[in-house]
């Protein structure tokens, strides 16, 4: 064996040192926020099968000044979600072609951006209609 | 050549990424934000009453069920890959932890959704 040690560059806060990286990792750590969220959502629905006096306990949860700050931070990091998710689109999907030209990638984040916002204002006036 | 099973997946993180942008930032709001504090919503909106009516039907079965189960899987696969990234690569126990997580969520959200009965 010899003795030597060569030099390894080491990887901590790899991340930290290009702007593309740091957007790479906050689009991924997004997914932490979702699934915080989803797992609010699903203890509430297990309340809701446990009866009414679990289900309104958990709905006074929701009233707490931490959850107010919790669900302001989620849907922060929700509408970032929904910005780089369409952002980098034109790179996850297979090339598109209309009318024998290429997509252009701003076409495509575009169009998705749009049909988020027209998504969510659909649901809004949906649920707004519904009760 | 031994099939991969990513595709499964990906599709899985595919779907819930795409349903959490297009609703999402909705979602967060109304359940979170507007409903709790009484914004533009009536104030039952998310009543025992409502939500269990809501959740007796099969179109809101399924709905409640893609939301829930396709976040979790959706987050499962970019936290699986995140912790691969921070340097932790110990593979299969991060997959059961990742994936094995949103496959409990599904069952016990599945499983709730079935119990609750007309």
């Amino acid at each position: 064996m010899s003795n030597r040690r060569p030099y390894v560059r080491s990887m901590d806060g790899w991340w930290k040192r290009d702007p593309y990286f740091i957007r790479y990792m906050a689009r991924e750590v997004t997914a932490v926020f979702v699934a915080a969220y989803a797992v609010l959502l699903l203890v509430g629905l297990v309340r809701l099968g446990q009866g009414e006096a679990a289900f309104n306990g958990w709905l006074q949860y929701l009233k707490t000044p931490w959850m107010l700050v919790f669900h302001l931070i989620v849907l922060a990091v929700f509408c970032y979600h929904t910005w780089s998710w369409f952002n980098i689109m034109p790179k996850t999907m297979p090339i598109m072609f209309v009318g024998g030209k290429r997509v252009q990638p701003g076409a495509i984040t575009g169009t998705g951006l749009a049909a988020s916002v027209i998504a969510c204002l659909a649901v809004l006036f949906i649920v707004r209609g519904m009760s | 050549m031994k099939r991969s099973n990513e595709p499964i997946f990906w599709s899985l993180f595919g779907a819930g990424g795409m349903l959490a942008a297009l609703i999402g930032p909705a979602l967060v709001f109304i359940t979170g934000i507007a409903v709790p504090f009484g914004l533009f919503f009536k104030p039952d909106t998310m009543s025992y009453a409502h939500m269990l009516a809501f959740s007796q039907s099969w179109a809101g079965k399924i709905f409640v069920l893609a939301v829930i189960a396709l976040f979790l899987w959706h987050a499962a696969h970019r936290i699986h890959i995140l912790l691969h990234d921070f340097g932790v690569h110990a593979v299969t126990a991060v997959r059961v932890l990742c994936y094995g997580g949103a496959f409990a969520g599904t069952v016990i959200a599945a499983y709730t959704l079935l119990m609750i009965k007309a």
